[in-house]
């Protein structure tokens, strides 16, 4: 266990009890389950099922953010870059859509089915396009990437197409708001959607851990070095699919935790993609539990969305990294 | 024993390799030379594994090398790229370390060994961002060494040396040849092959030239035939000097 496992865990272990604590009704810690009004039912129905999304949410994106910019080679990649989690998004907004033609038992499950199927279905076009490109001839994870962006691209496109057509004001306003990420009102039901698939991915994103390391030296050398770039592209896109599919369909958007993530790790660690995986999806957790602690206790009219909320803290960061960039610091 | 037979490679829809052959023995320096886009750096990836070709084949020890699984093949034959990029400022024991990942351990001895045998001690926890280009490259081939490879296929590992690294580079290639590695290099000097290779390969525009020890593949009239300049040697043998005239 590294040092920034360490400081991220224990930063983690401190801001879940005082994420359960905060909210628009504070609760008392001291004064028992009797102190606030309907205090078990805010704990255990709102607080708790949140607090777990936000930590499931964060792990998963910051381990993603971590094997993408490792499998980049770039510390500007972000788990969007693939186009898993713009896919994922027209999942969802599809859903607004075809989702009241379905059974009423059906539909309520549709919003995340919809967009599982959304991201799974990048991650068999990026599948089938990695059997085209990463054939051991170099060049591979470049033609791949722009592969990933033109699905991005064309899932942004016909999400805003979307929107345009949207058959009436409030399915409009309820696909924006969803957009836009957020963990509001979310229950265990969606926990339990999010948090085995999220799992299932980081466990599928260590297993290429070392891998990505040998590419530290590039392509050439990594193959030299035992790494087969068809199996550790199959890894990726399957782990990034797994923990970005599940985050998006359970939150919605939540953009830039995967870039600063990762970057908050590296100098705590011996900079290589392995060591920042765990790290990283604690870090992620922290960073999206502190987030939504906060976007819950802002005076606001009505709650910040956390998408929002983390935009507005990383576009700065971004540029902050532009800049450090620039200087040769990073 | 490491060999290629009637190799023939495209890259980027064109030939780059014709019909190479060449068998390659352990404990021995063999130089591949050539003018620029002569394939030097396509025959080094392709008797690597790296490259697949369009037709013949790379064999080790007799196995087709093509069959081989990535770790098993990477076990065998270090390959050390041309490009010295390195994607993070990780510290120099960390790259080394690298050199296992064939097998899957971190071993400290091995890591140990390689870093000792560069000289690279007192630069064990230095970020590579704050070596120069000398210290590098050792660090580049102490990470070839840490996977105790049985061959060792460096693409010009003495570019971006001084005259005395390259000197002091060459020494420690020698004595790995010495313990029975093979070692396969690219190298654009030609004094340098002259001088501290066993064998050198001459490759002209993708085919053999010339497969030979030094004093035979390059000979002047292999030179002048090759590299079309006028040359002529000087110095005595282990200390030659290749002194040359462009043609008018």
């Amino acid at each position: 266990m590294n040092r920034a496992t360490l400081i991220f865990a224990s930063l983690l272990a401190l801001l879940i009890p005082l994420s359960l604590l905060a909210g628009r009704v504070w609760i008392d810690p001291f004064g028992g389950v009797q102190a606030t009004p309907n205090a078990a039912l805010i704990l255990m129905e709102l607080r708790l099922p949140r607090a777990v999304l936000a930590v499931v949410l964060g792990a998963g994106l910051g381990a993603a953010g971590a094997a993408m910019q490792g499998y980049l080679r770039n510390p500007l990649a972000d788990p969007g870059l693939f186009g898993i989690a713009p896919m994922a998004a027209l999942g969802a907004v599809a859903s607004f859509w075809f989702g009241a033609l379905l059974p009423p038992i059906i539909a309520a499950w549709s919003l995340p089915a919809f967009a599982l199927i959304g991201a799974a279905m990048a991650m068999l076009l990026l599948a089938l396009i990695a059997g085209r490109t990463s054939s051991g001839a170099g060049g591979g994870i470049a033609l791949f990437t722009l592969a990933g962006l033109m699905i991005a691209s064309l899932a942004g496109a016909l999400t805003a197409l979307a929107i345009t057509m949207a058959p009436n004001a409030f399915a409009l306003s309820q696909i924006v708001l969803w957009l836009n990420g957020a963990l509001t009102d979310r229950s265990w039901g969606d926990v339990w959607i999010a948090a085995p698939l999220t799992l299932a991915g980081f466990a599928v994103l260590q297993t290429a851990a070392r891998n990505l390391d040998a590419l530290t030296l590039g392509e050439d050398a990594a193959r030299s070095m035992g790494m087969d770039p068809r199996r550790l592209l199959i890894l990726l896109v399957a782990g990034v699919g797994l923990t970005v599919g599940a985050g998006v369909a359970v939150a919605g958007i939540v953009g830039f935790v995967g870039l600063i993530v990762p970057h908050l790790v590296r100098p705590l660690t011996d900079r290589m993609p392995s060591s920042l995986m765990l790290p990283s999806a604690l870090a992620g957790a922290c960073l999206v539990l502190a987030a939504d602690s906060a976007v819950r206790v802002l005076p606001l009219v009505t709650e910040l969305r956390l998408g929002i909320a983390l935009s507005l803290i990383g576009a700065p960061f971004f540029l902050w990294l532009l800049i450090r960039m620039r200087r040769g610091n990073l | 024993m490491l060999a290629c037979s009637d190799l023939s490679l495209n890259r980027g829809g064109t030939q780059v390799l014709r019909d190479v052959t060449a068998v390659l023995e352990p404990g021995t320096i063999t130089a591949i030379v050539g003018p620029n886009g002569a394939g030097k750096s396509s025959l080094l990836m392709a008797l690597a594994g790296l490259l697949e070709p369009a037709a013949g084949t790379v064999t080790l020890d007799g196995d087709d090398i093509a069959d081989l699984s990535p770790r098993g093949r990477a076990r065998s034959v270090g390959y050390l790229p041309q490009s010295s990029d390195i994607a993070w400022d990780v510290a120099v024991e960390v790259l080394v370390t690298l050199g296992r990942m064939p097998y899957q351990d971190r071993r400290r001895e091995p890591v140990d060994a390689a870093i000792a045998a560069l000289d690279l001690e007192e630069f064990r926890n230095r970020p590579v961002s704050c070596l120069s280009g000398g210290e590098r490259a050792r660090v580049l081939l102490a990470r070839v060494l840490a996977g105790e490879p049985q061959w060792i296929l460096a693409d010009e590992p003495l570019a971006a040396l001084d005259l005395a690294h390259q000197l002091n580079l060459i020494d420690h290639l020698k004595g790995c040849a010495k313990d029975g590695v093979g070692m396969v290099i690219v190298l654009h000097d030609l004094a340098l092959a002259m001088n501290f290779a066993d064998r050198v390969l001459v490759l002209d525009d993708g085919k053999l030239a010339a497969f030979a020890a030094p004093q035979q593949a390059l000979s002047i009239d292999v030179i002048e035939r090759v590299w079309k300049i006028n040359a002529e040697w000087a110095g005595k043998p282990g200390r030659h000097a290749l002194i040359t005239q462009v043609h008018d």
